[in-house]
């Protein structure tokens, strides 16, 4: 089967700063995998190069078999979409979410858009009441909701989470996080999700990557976590602070 | 142990057009020497009940409470400018992103400076040869380097430290730590934490320590009281954290993933209208 997502030797350059240095890494379809790092360890970078947000200095992206050129197609743009941190942030202020839902719809010239919206509403659970709303007007886990639903309408086959709860109370990420299941279970999504925290990724991915300064330090099982099993000083560092304080004697 | 910190019956409530919103309703606890956290979700009102301790309440929110007393000053009574000296000299405030809260057009080390001289009359040379130390106290490895940078100059876990260089620099008794280390990586954080401890051990200093990681928390304080809708629902030990009786409390703990866990769906609150009684 051909995978969902082909990375091969990808670089990211910015001026002299390497952000990203050669990773390579294939997702298999309906496969959710994971990066976790430090900041600036480049695991957002890739997401974003991924997504066409960061400048591909060299290497390839495949996306379900068919190599990304130096313009990519618009069906690229709907096939693969992307959740942010910030929910604050990606959202726009002057736009009600029916605004915000309509314009990806737009530009890829979907029909029955007034269907789709109040469908993609149902499905991330918030319920055609919300439709008419500012972002301002909801909650940070609503919020949330509202940029999974804006990304599920264009029927994507990948999707790119960037540390979608870490701007999340621990209660609203346990909604989020299960919503996010739910999603990829019914539609056979695939999933890159990046996150800081190792019990998330464990949760919510078959597989992962450990980086560091913009490189891979190692590849893991999620159990191999669970158990213990890593080779790597880097690794284990990021499980003994992820057990939280230890009070030197 | 004596206590720093008297709290009884504290609201913070902030009139709005559609009504007053009470922030924080009821609030009582005393303060040693010791780690106290404060955990809650967010709107718990547990940054409003640090805020209120520290005089930084907006000024059109109200502050009532029986008793707010540290070290026998009734913090109510006290005037703006007895506010005010206390501020930044016996009780400080680290905040949760060095981003913000620090001067974008200032060098690290004149802010901290500033602080020195705020409080204290030190010569110029002094006050420099004491924010170099403070910044290396702080695990700052360059301090003459660093003293000279602005804040955008510098990593988030450095311009934390940067704070609470600036935070402890005239010696408070008693510092708030409103979420001092969610804007940091995790090996960060221990980082931050362990300075933290080591002023609580050293100085005899009492921290309150607000946050929304029952993890971090539970490792790290003495005590640990859990607020929801402005009131706390439940104070105990912070090693029995695990035990705990409130069922708000144990589904905040249960909802988090953990490594080596599988299950699918997690727990999600599910919130009784009692609760907010």
């Amino acid at each position: 089967m051909t995978p969902a997502l082909a990375i091969d030797k990808l670089r990211v350059v910015y001026d002299d700063f390497i952000a990203l240095k050669d990773v390579s890494l294939t997702v298999a379809q309906g496969e959710s995998f994971g990066l976790v790092g430090e900041s600036g360890s480049g695991k957002s970078t890739l997401l974003r190069a991924v997504a066409g947000l960061a400048p591909v200095t060299s290497g390839t992206i495949d996306v379900g078999g068919k190599r990304l050129g130096k313009t990519r197609e618009k069906e690229f743009y709907r096939q693969v979409q992307m959740v942010f941190q910030d929910p604050y942030g990606s959202l726009h202020p002057r736009q009600t979410v029916d605004r915000l839902l309509l314009e990806p719809l737009d530009i890829h010239g979907f029909a029955d858009t007034e269907k789709r919206i109040q469908r993609a509403l149902d499905e991330v659970g918030l319920g055609s009441g919300f439709r008419f709303r500012y972002s301002h007007q909801l909650s940070g886990g609503q919020r949330q909701r509202v940029a999974i639903a804006r990304a599920l309408i264009l029927e994507p086959s990948v999707l790119l989470l960037d540390e979608p709860t870490s701007a999340l109370d621990a209660s609203v990420q346990a909604e989020v996080l299960n919503l996010l299941e739910q999603i990829r279970r019914n539609r056979k999504l695939t999933f890159v999700m990046v996150s800081h925290d190792l019990g998330v990724i464990t949760h919510m991915c078959e597989r992962l990557m450990v980086m560091q300064t913009g490189e891979e330090v190692e590849r893991l099982e999620a159990g191999d976590l669970a158990s213990r099993k890593v080779t790597k000083d880097y690794t284990r560092n990021l499980l003994v602070a992820s057990e939280g304080f230890v009070r030197e004697p | 142990m004596s206590t720093l910190l008297h709290v009884e019956d504290l609201r913070v409530s902030f009139p709005t057009r559609t009504g007053v919103v009470e922030a924080v309703r009821g609030v009582s606890f005393a303060l040693g020497q010791e780690r106290l956290g404060i955990v809650g979700e967010s709107g718990s009102g547990k940054s409003q009940t640090g805020r209120a301790i520290m005089g930084l309440t907006p000024l059109q929110a109200e502050i009532k409470a029986r008793r707010l007393e540290f070290n026998g000053i009734d913090l109510l009574k006290a005037s703006a400018a007895e506010r005010r000296a206390l501020r930044g000299n016996r009780i400080a405030m680290i905040l949760q992103d060095p981003k913000y809260s620090l001067d974008p057009v200032m060098t690290i080390g004149r802010q901290i400076v500033e602080t020195l001289r705020t409080h204290e009359k030190v010569g110029k040379s002094e006050a420099r040869a004491r924010a170099l130390d403070m910044l290396a106290a702080v695990q700052i490895r360059d301090p003459k380097r660093v003293y000279d940078l602005y804040p955008h100059e510098v990593s988030g876990g450095m311009g934390q430290r940067a704070m609470i260089a600036m935070m402890l620099i005239a010696g408070p008794e008693l510092l708030i730590a409103d979420e001092p280390t969610s804007a940091l990586d995790v090996t960060v954080q221990l980082d931050i934490l362990r300075i933290l401890d080591r002023l609580v051990i050293d100085r005899g200093m009492g921290l309150i320590f607000i946050s929304h990681d029952l993890r971090l928390v539970s490792t790290f304080c003495d005590r640990v009281i859990v607020m929801y809708a402005g009131k706390i629902v439940e104070e105990l030990k912070a090693s029995e954290l695990s035990q705990a009786k409130h069922p708000y409390t144990q589904g905040l703990l249960n909802c988090m993933p953990k490594i080596g866990e599988n299950r699918h769906p997690l727990p999600v609150l599910d919130r009784q209208p009692e609760w907010l009684l």
